[in-house]
């Protein structure tokens, strides 16, 4: 009796995992989508830079304070696209610079994004191993990151604007098999802040996959 | 100095200020992985990286 009983409540977690998974990817994928179109619109428009950072500063403050209230509820799922539409919309004046200095450069970062998002998202769903011990590297690096870019606006060094889009490459990806791993293993059960996080990683990945293949690319 | 570059220095401030507690906590409570964990991680990153010089020798 007892045995059925664990072997019910297995299943029910398993269930219940598949189902966060499969609510995130689809989240995930509808939200890009939207961005991509906000994006078009950002590029169309032609924004100027300022226009792009209030844009992206509005997309943030969201992220850190309406979604975590309106995460359990139906009203995160309209919050969730409010912010990727903004955080696509910014990235108009970039894409315009990239695509007026070779368009092959941003249809190889989103072609390069998406196979990297892919393939350790799917490394991470099919060992299915456990990447909670990369939450203390993937924050450190990321405030290494900041911190580095931060210094940076006043120093202009070429060479540390490439380093820090490497490293954001390498902590993006890092996080993303943190993100997927915390899915399977139960870490995450909210599929709006779990998609909200993939996202991010993936923004953060184009972004700097964008700037290095515009820098080693040939054409800049 | 023109006020975008102030925007934009604020705005990695404000980043910074707002993930510190959390880099903090996530330092105390992550679990210390093994040397296989860590292999199961650097593996991955080398095809990453791997992928990225390829995706520059392509454009």
């Amino acid at each position: 009796m007892q045995l059925n009983t664990a072997v019910t409540r297995s299943q029910e977690a398993i269930l219940a995992t598949n189902k966060v998974i499969k609510n995130t990817y689809i989240l995930l994928s509808m939200s890009l989508l939207f961005s991509a179109f906000a994006a078009f619109l950002g590029v169309i428009s032609g924004i100027g830079h300022g226009v792009a950072l209030v844009a992206s500063i509005a997309g943030i403050a969201m992220l850190w304070f309406v979604l975590p209230r309106t995460a359990n509820s139906a009203a995160g799922i309209p919050v969730l696209f409010g912010i990727t539409g903004l955080l696509g919309f910014g990235l108009g004046p970039v894409l315009n610079y990239y695509l007026a200095v070779n368009p092959s450069i941003v249809m190889t970062a989103l072609g390069g994004t998406g196979a990297i998002f892919l393939g350790l998202s799917g490394y991470a769903l099919t060992t299915r191993k456990d990447f909670s011990f990369l939450g203390g590297f993937v924050m450190v690096g990321m405030l290494v990151v900041l911190g580095a870019a931060l210094l940076n606006i006043f120093l202009g060094i070429p060479a540390l604007f490439l380093a820090v889009n490497a490293a954001v490459v390498m902590i993006m990806s890092a996080f993303i098999l943190w993100e997927t791993s915390s899915l399977i293993h139960n870490g995450e059960t909210n599929y709006i802040m779990a998609a909200a996080g993939l996202f991010l990683s993936i923004l953060n990945m184009f972004q700097a996959l964008l700037h290095l293949l515009g820098a080693f690319g040939g054409n800049d | 100095m023109d006020w975008l570059k102030i925007g934009s220095a604020l705005f990695l401030l404000a980043m910074i200020i707002f993930l510190f507690p959390r880099a903090k906590h996530a330092i105390e409570n992550s679990p210390k992985g093994s040397m296989q964990d860590w292999m199961g991680y650097i593996l991955p990153m080398a095809a990453v990286i791997l992928f990225v010089i390829l995706l520059i020798a392509l454009v």
